[in-house]
């Protein structure tokens, strides 16, 4: 039996973190794939961290995905990614936007996040996607271009994912989507 | 056709696959989600938002009494509230298919407690069925109004945070229509005076023996064949943990958990030395099998009952692997968002030094720093209660240091009984309405005071200062959230008031209102003397740059629509830029 593919994915409330999940899903679904993707509605999305679990392969039970088992880790923002670390498998990829989002309450970014991330994950592709998203168009592609940064890590062809972007983000915002896309998969290639 | 669907897509694509005809529901995570997509049916099917829980359960009751397929939606605490027509329909049954849907929130992602209902089954004595993904959500729906209609009986069905929000794939049906049974007048049966109420209880107890035998049989109860030596028994999402912990054994998945299936259990039970019971919460099934002298078990003994569960828990509880090893890392809790009209209410509190009893909703983020501005939250409408309490304990003075905030959607849910509680026991209390026109924090329902119906018909208009004034509380008025000023003299003018007062504080939810946002505010750093006022007001788009001084990120302010900021800055050095044309 095929086993199953964990990507974990996590940033903060806002940053498109459900859509990216979503075309994600939508792939591998097209795939004909058994897929099951979890995240939390309600109190989480203010602001606050926002993970989502998809999981996919011939056939899924849980929902979420178990600790050290992700074979990707995507974070949206640095802090993120530190939370979350201890949920990549020993030999999995993590991919990492550069982005710096002070948590509310807190006067600044704290400074030890850098240091945590080498020492934990030394691999990790790190990506400047809020510049990547406007060099595209639009600052809120944040998350198409991390899509297309993690997209190189998964068994799927450039067409699949352009399709399921098509057909996920508003008619209007396709071209800078695509765009977003194709900038975040250069920038993150292996 | 495959698709994705969460578990709330599911119920409400259930819904009208099995033909029904009317759906109830007030919003609450994690059940939102249902009656937003029963909507989409709403040329096959009638659905309203009802005012709270026990309303939409009355009218889902009456449409059950009318002849139709029918549902009532609410997360776990709201079935507290409808908890008193609940315990009675039980007894009166089903004429139409009655089915309510609870959604239940282990972990309280975003609850105040963690009760797990189905307890409500047994308490209420009606069937609970607990499907475990999508496709069993949209298949359960046509069983559970099944059940209901076989044995006239309204059905528990149990839904958790993890099954409504997850997307699992499911295949979408056809929509079966099913005719409305004609209503005939039966007082023995509905109107529960204690002479008819006394036969009905008997009634109910041979029917709960009736299903009991059902469920020994039901297809929704069945045994997974493995691992011979290893026995496990589940329901709903726990099922798919323990299926990853125990990838290999032999299950008993419950689908119909009560009336119990005891003897299928015992002959389970019977096949193993030990058997593993996997549940999320309360020990349910472990009572059941323990009440039946059924002992080779093991569950919460091991199994944590506090919290939420996943594999790797469950795997842990009987010994398979350690705790991970987690990278240390500050807090990011949820916050209201830059632009909330709430934000000057809780700033202008704390600056005051007024204490607060609040509410559930959005406004409830209103505790964290450096806003600080609530003393007490328990649940929905106990504010005003709450306020006049301390009051009529502390004395009539402590209504100028302690007010109730309660938003819009929540005065309408339970708060209007409290506000009628103040006028007539002659409180000095203070109500604050933090109106933004809509219930936010589930994601912006309407309510009846928003002039629009689920159905998206514009409808009549709660007015809150009417309403008050009705009840005698004469010193009722509306201020603009966004005016700090004005907010800060009606707090004063209101707690100084010996008589109890009511203050609409009216501002749109920042996330409705998203085409009105400009250009966003930035700090004159050479002016800014960096004394930290604006970063008081807690908004995420302002923190301090390397200097000490304000810096405010363009990607999250939401321009001249808030300004709160600007306001209260004493150096006069926060501004929207203006563009000089050449």
């Amino acid at each position: 039996m095929q086993r199953t593919t964990n990507v974990f994915i996590s940033g903060v409330g806002g940053q498109g973190i459900l859509l990216a999940s979503e075309i994600l899903s939508d792939v591998a679904l097209a795939h004909g794939l058994d897929v099951k993707k979890s995240e939390v509605h309600g109190m989480a999305q203010r602001g606050g961290s926002v993970v989502s679990h998809v999981r996919f392969g011939e056939k899924v039970y849980s929902p979420v995905i178990a600790e050290r088992e992700a074979d990707l880790l995507v974070s949206f923002e640095k802090m993120e990614a530190l939370r979350w670390i201890h949920y990549i498998a020993p030999e999995g990829t993590v991919v990492v936007n550069d982005q710096e989002i002070v948590p509310s309450g807190m006067e600044r970014y704290p400074e030890d996040i850098d240091e945590g991330l080498s020492k934990r994950a030394p691999n990790a592709h790190i990506i400047d996607a809020l510049a990547l998203a406007n060099e595209a168009g639009n600052a809120r592609a944040v998350n198409t271009v991390m899509l297309g940064a993690f997209s190189n890590y998964l068994e799927f062809t450039e067409e699949d994912w352009k399709k399921a972007i098509e057909a996920r983000v508003p008619p209007k915002t396709v071209d800078i989507n695509l765009k977003a896309f194709a900038l975040g998969r250069a920038a993150g290639a292996r | 056709m495959r698709v994705l669907l969460s578990g709330n897509e599911a119920v409400a694509r259930g819904c009208y696959e099995h033909g029904v005809k009317v759906a109830t529901a007030y919003p609450g995570t994690p059940s939102t989600e249902i009656l937003e997509n029963v909507v989409r049916y709403k040329d096959d099917i009638y659905c309203q938002w009802s005012p709270n829980e026990k309303v939409a359960f009355e009218v889902a009751m009456g449409a059950a009494f009318g002849g139709v397929r029918t549902i009532v939606a609410m997360k776990h605490v709201g079935l507290n509230v409808a908890a008193d027509p609940l315990m009675t329909s039980t007894s009166v049954g089903g004429d139409g298919g009655f089915v309510i849907v609870t959604g239940d929130d282990p972990g309280m992602h975003s609850s105040q407690n963690e009760q797990d209902n189905r307890y409500y089954a047994k308490f209420a004595k009606i069937p609970l069925v607990e499907p475990s993904d999508s496709q069993e959500v949209i298949d359960y729906v046509g069983a559970a109004f099944e059940i209901s209609e076989r044995f006239g009986t309204p059905v528990l069905f149990r839904l958790t945070t993890r099954l409504c929000h997850a997307k699992t794939p499911v295949e979408l049906g056809k929509r079966t229509e099913v005719e409305r049974k004609e209503y005939e007048k039966d007082t023995t049966l509905r109107v529960v005076i204690p002479a008819h109420a006394r036969r009905l209880h008997v009634k109910v107890e041979k029917r709960l023996e009736e299903i009991r035998k059902f469920a020994e049989t039901s297809p929704l109860n069945r045994v997974e064949e493995g691992d011979p030596a290893v026995g496990v028994i589940s329901s709903g999402i726990a099922y798919q943990y323990a299926r990853d912990a125990f990838p290999d054994a032999t299950f008993l998945k419950l689908g119909l958990s009560f009336p119990f299936p005891t003897e299928l259990a015992r002959k389970f039970c019977a096949r193993f030395d030990t058997v593993y019971i996997v549940e999320e919460n309360e020990p349910f099934i472990e009572e059941h099998l323990r009440y039946a002298g059924i002992t080779n078990i093991v569950g919460k003994e091991k199994v944590p009952l506090c919290g939420e569960l996943n594999q790797s828990i469950v795997a842990r509880s009987f010994g398979g692997g350690d705790e991970p090893d987690r990278a240390a890392v500050a807090p990011r809790p949820p916050v209201l968002c830059p632009g909330c009209p709430h934000r000057s209410t809780f700033f202008t509190l704390n600056h005051l030094g007024i204490g607060s009893t609040s509410d559930i909703g959005c406004y409830t983020l209103g505790v964290m720093p450096p806003l600080e501005g609530i003393d007490t939250t328990i649940c929905m409408g106990a504010s005003i209660g709450n306020a006049l309490g301390f009051e009529k304990a502390i004395g009539r003075d402590f209504a100028k240091k302690m007010v109730a905030v309660i938003g819009d959607s929540t005065f309408v849910h339970s708060g209007m009984t409290g506000l009628a509680d103040v006028a007539y026991n002659k409180g000095a209390t203070t109500v604050i309405i933090v109106d933004n026109s809509i219930t936010a924090m589930t994601g912006h329902q309407h309510h009846p005071g928003t002039g629009m119906t689920l159905m998206g018909e514009p409808t009549t208009k709660l007015d809150y200062i009417a309403l008050a004034e009705s009840m005698g509380v004469k010193d009722a008025r509306r201020v603009d959230a966004f005016d700090m000023e004005a907010v800060k003299t009606a707090i004063k003018e209101a707690t100084d008031n010996p008589e109890a007062s009511l203050v609409v504080m009216e501002g749109p939810c920042a996330l409705m209102v998203r085409k009105t946002w400009t250009q966003p505010y930035s700090v004159d750093t050479e002016n800014c003397t960096g004394c930290g006022v604006c970063l008081r007001l807690g908004c995420p788009a302002i923190s301090r740059d390397e200097d000490g001084k304000a810096v405010i990120n363009p990607l999250f302010c939401v321009g001249e629509i808030c300004g709160m900021c600007a306001q209260v800055c004493p150096a006069k050095c926060i501004s929207v830029p203006v563009e000089i044309s050449a």
